[in-house]
């Protein structure tokens, strides 16, 4: 060979571990001045872009003609929330049966039908942008633009408008004058989600990204075959699609696809945006509450879960594929079926464990096409839901685990179950069973059900086997939690795949958020009594280890039946063969 | 300053009184993000060098390809791309999806191993580097390694009547190795510098 491939190797995977943790690390330091400032915004404390936006603020109140300083009841805030959410419903419904007609439309591309359209609205207002559909050829530039731009920026301002106003309820005093919703609302996409992806989008046009509103190019190639390369307005859709969450691609492949993720450098960025405003929110309940410590002890247990899933999921993809490597040939790039020369093998599996623990569900590399076990952790992750979470409900899912965690911890010492200096009570408890069991009952009911009925599914199955049930319990996870990442060999544009997660989404995003915010509003309406010598400290290691042991039993329990089927049944097939 | 306790308690307010706020909120939404955000973002877009097209490669005056977008390359005469699971078709993009226990996929796997054999006589089959018979994500992948670049230099210099080093030097001068990122060769971009060797 031409010179020592071994050792050029190890260099290579050395400078890529490098990588992730310089991603790592950038994120962690970009949130925690990133979760104050969010903190000040919501505090509604004097910040350096008040300049700009303060006049804008104030132009759109007089508009909508509220006073957004009027408090509202967490009743009040949530009817506000799911107003402006729902009414998104028939409008986005309305484009995109009608999009073939519809202006911005070069590429002549059809109408979707009515169970497509029905499971895309829904993904689409719940932030889980989950696609039945391939954006080259399922969605024209009008419905990017005006259904997906908007949603991108209206779902993940919603949540944290439901987080802010926990953060609100929590401060300690008896009221159930909480602050007002358009406020909240208003000030993440000014403040937070509209600054921070424009500066983002011309970061990436400089890299290469399209941002144009012409159709798909035709020419020949070098070797001449004629190409057709769909292009878009992509700059500005993929910095907001990665800042907010969203995750759902301009295109099939979605952040594997070129233009929208060109090289290591932007991978880099978007794969610190997986991240950053999950962890940025855990910060700023620190910051807002003035518990830094309990911020830390969230922040600490979310990422002994991340690494725990992010270990097996590495060392599985960089040894790669067994069956490949007893084919005789250099297999020491690892597993790189479904995943890009550009990012290489380690980026794409930590990408991977961060798209599921947050709930990005953007994919950089194709999922059903990891090593059993890293398939495995991926659903774990999407499985435990809170390690990091989405944008706002990461926090409000953490919320719920350490309300259970309190009151069973205060039960083995006998005390009564208190949190931030309020009691927490039957009603509370009763709320936190039902949101914590919501997630597993959804998918696995929904597996159940798909199940039941072979001749719906099987024929929309890419693999055989147990990878074929792997298929179906990732969907349903990854439409319970919002996620919207999936074993993408799943032929899902039936009318059963999009009914029923449809539905699935619907309830499994609704409720959790109504369920978070209702506990915090009853907490805050409680006396504040402060905290004594027996109450349970919330904010020291010894607690989070209780919550973690928590979040791992309940997960233990519910998923692992399902898991020995899918993956870890795979797993074996491999090392027995 | 805790503001909200400052001012009046909540009215009682009827649904009704939501519906209004939320429909003029859906508008000014549309306007900020569906509008004004994208226009500034194109607006920037036309100061870039691409204007925000795309950044295409030309040969001989005629556009041949996009830098970032892989395409087909399967003549002896040039090196090959990676397998593609949509065939290089840009105007969709995917990968295989197969999973690592399908017995399809290892035939499929199989099959390009062979094919690489036959095309590539007097190479070891020890030397064909993984990634050159599994298929990318996108299946759009613009690079290949370093070493699925070298594994095909014989064959090229055969057909081509170069000697081997001179198409080392090529791949070297192609080669790109971004911060922290792993080493890649541009197959478009090192497929034109051969043509001009």
């Amino acid at each position: 060979m031409y010179y020592s491939s071994a050792f050029k190797l190890g260099k290579d995977v050395c400078m890529e571990m490098l990588g992730i943790i310089v991603i790592f690390v950038a994120m962690v330091a970009l949130s925690i001045p990133l979760g104050k400032y969010i903190a000040k915004v919501y505090a509604g404390e004097v910040t350096f872009l008040d300049r700009i936006f303060h006049p804008v603020e104030k132009l759109i109140y007089r508009f909508l003609g509220v006073d957004a300083m009027c408090p509202m009841t967490w009743k009040q805030h949530l009817v506000a929330l799911l107003t402006v959410n729902l009414l998104w419903f028939p409008l986005t419904m309305f484009v995109l049966m009608n999009q073939n007609w519809l202006p911005l439309n070069p590429d002549h591309i059809a109408a979707m039908s009515p169970d497509l359209a029905f499971h895309s609205t829904i993904s689409f207002i719940t932030n889980c942008f989950q696609q039945h559909y391939s954006g080259e050829t399922g969605m024209s530039y009008f419905s990017q633009i005006f259904i997906m731009f908007p949603l991108f920026f209206l779902t993940p301002a919603v949540t944290m408008s439901a987080m802010a106003v926990v953060f609100n309820a929590l401060k300690g005093r008896a009221t159930d004058k909480l602050r007002n919703f358009y406020y909240y609302y208003v000030r993440s996409i000014l403040w937070i989600l509209l600054p921070i992806s424009f500066v983002t989008a011309i970061i990436f046009l400089f890299n290469g990204m399209p941002m144009t509103l012409q159709g798909a190019h035709t020419f020949t190639t070098l070797q001449g075959d004629t190409m057709y390369v769909a292009r878009g307005p992509i700059a500005a859709f993929e910095s907001i699609k990665m800042l907010g969450l969203d995750g759902g691609g301009f295109f099939g492949a979605n952040s594997a696809h070129p233009f929208e993720n060109p090289n290591f450098f932007t991978n880099m960025i978007e794969n610190i945006f997986h991240m950053l405003l999950p962890v940025a929110t855990v910060f700023a309940l620190g910051f807002y509450l003035n518990r830094k410590k309990l911020a830390w002890m969230i922040f600490g247990v979310m990422t002994l879960g991340f690494i725990l899933l992010l270990i097996p999921a590495m060392n599985a993809e960089l040894k790669g594929n067994p069956a490949i490597t007893q084919m005789g040939i250099n297999n020491s790039m690892g597993n790189m079926e479904g995943k890009e020369i550009r990012f290489g093998t380690t980026a794409s599996a930590f990408w991977s464990i961060t798209a599921t623990s947050s709930m990005n569900g953007a994919v950089n590399c194709m999922h059903d096409s990891f090593m059993p076990i890293s398939g495995g952790m991926q659903m774990l992750g999407i499985m435990v839901n809170t390690l990091y979470g989405g944008v706002g409900t990461g926090v409000l899912g953490f919320f719920i685990a350490i309300i259970l965690a309190v009151f069973i911890g205060s039960l083995m010492i006998g005390r009564s179950a208190q949190f931030l200096g309020k009691k927490v009570g039957m009603r509370e408890i009763k709320i936190t069973m039902i949101i914590t069991l919501l997630h597993p009952f959804l998918s696995l009911v929904g597996t159940a059900l798909a199940c039941s009925f072979p001749t719906l599914t099987t024929p929309t199955l890419n693999n055989p086997g147990f990878h074929g049930f792997s298929e179906m319990i990732y969907e349903y996870a990854s439409a319970s939690s919002a996620d919207g990442s999936g074993f993408e060999g799943l032929g899902d544009n039936t009318p059963w795949w999009n009914i029923t997660c449809g539905f699935i989404i619907l309830f499994g995003r609704y409720l959790p958020i109504i369920g978070a915010v209702a506990i915090a509003g009853m907490l805050a309406g409680k006396q504040y009594i402060g905290d004594s010598a027996g109450t349970i400290k919330t904010d020291n290691a010894t607690f989070g280890l209780l919550v973690f042991s928590l979040i791992f039993v309940v997960t233990a329990l519910a998923f692992f039946p399902a898991l020995a089927v899918g993956p870890i049944a795979e797993h074996f097939s491999i090392v027995t063969h | 300053m805790y503001i909200a306790e400052m001012y009046i308690p909540a009215k009682k307010k009827k649904v009704k009184t939501f519906i209004i706020p939320s429909l003029k909120l859906t508008a000014v939404l549309i306007l900020l993000c569906a509008v004004i955000y994208p226009l500034l973002v194109v607006g920037i877009a036309k100061t870039v060098p691409s204007g925000g097209d795309g950044v295409t490669v030309s040969y001989k005056g005629q556009v041949v390809g996009y830098k970032d977008i892989g395409q087909k390359f399967t003549d002896d005469k040039y090196f090959w791309s990676r397998p593609s699971a949509v065939d290089y078709n840009a105007s969709g993009s995917g990968g295989s999806n197969k999973g690592p226990t399908n017995q399809d996929y290892l035939a499929d796997v199989q099959k390009r191993i062979d094919t690489f054999l036959v095309h590539n006589p007097g190479i070891k089959k020890s030397d064909i580097p993984v990634e050159l018979v599994t298929a990318s994500g996108s299946g759009l992948d613009p690079d290949i390694s370093f070493a699925s670049a070298t594994v095909q230099v014989p064959r090229i210099a055969r057909l081509r009547n170069k000697t081997e080093k001179k198409l080392y030097e090529l791949i070297d001068k192609i080669k790109e190795r971004p911060l922290f990122g792993p080493e890649k060769i541009n197959v478009l971009k090192l497929n034109v510098a051969l043509n001009m060797l």
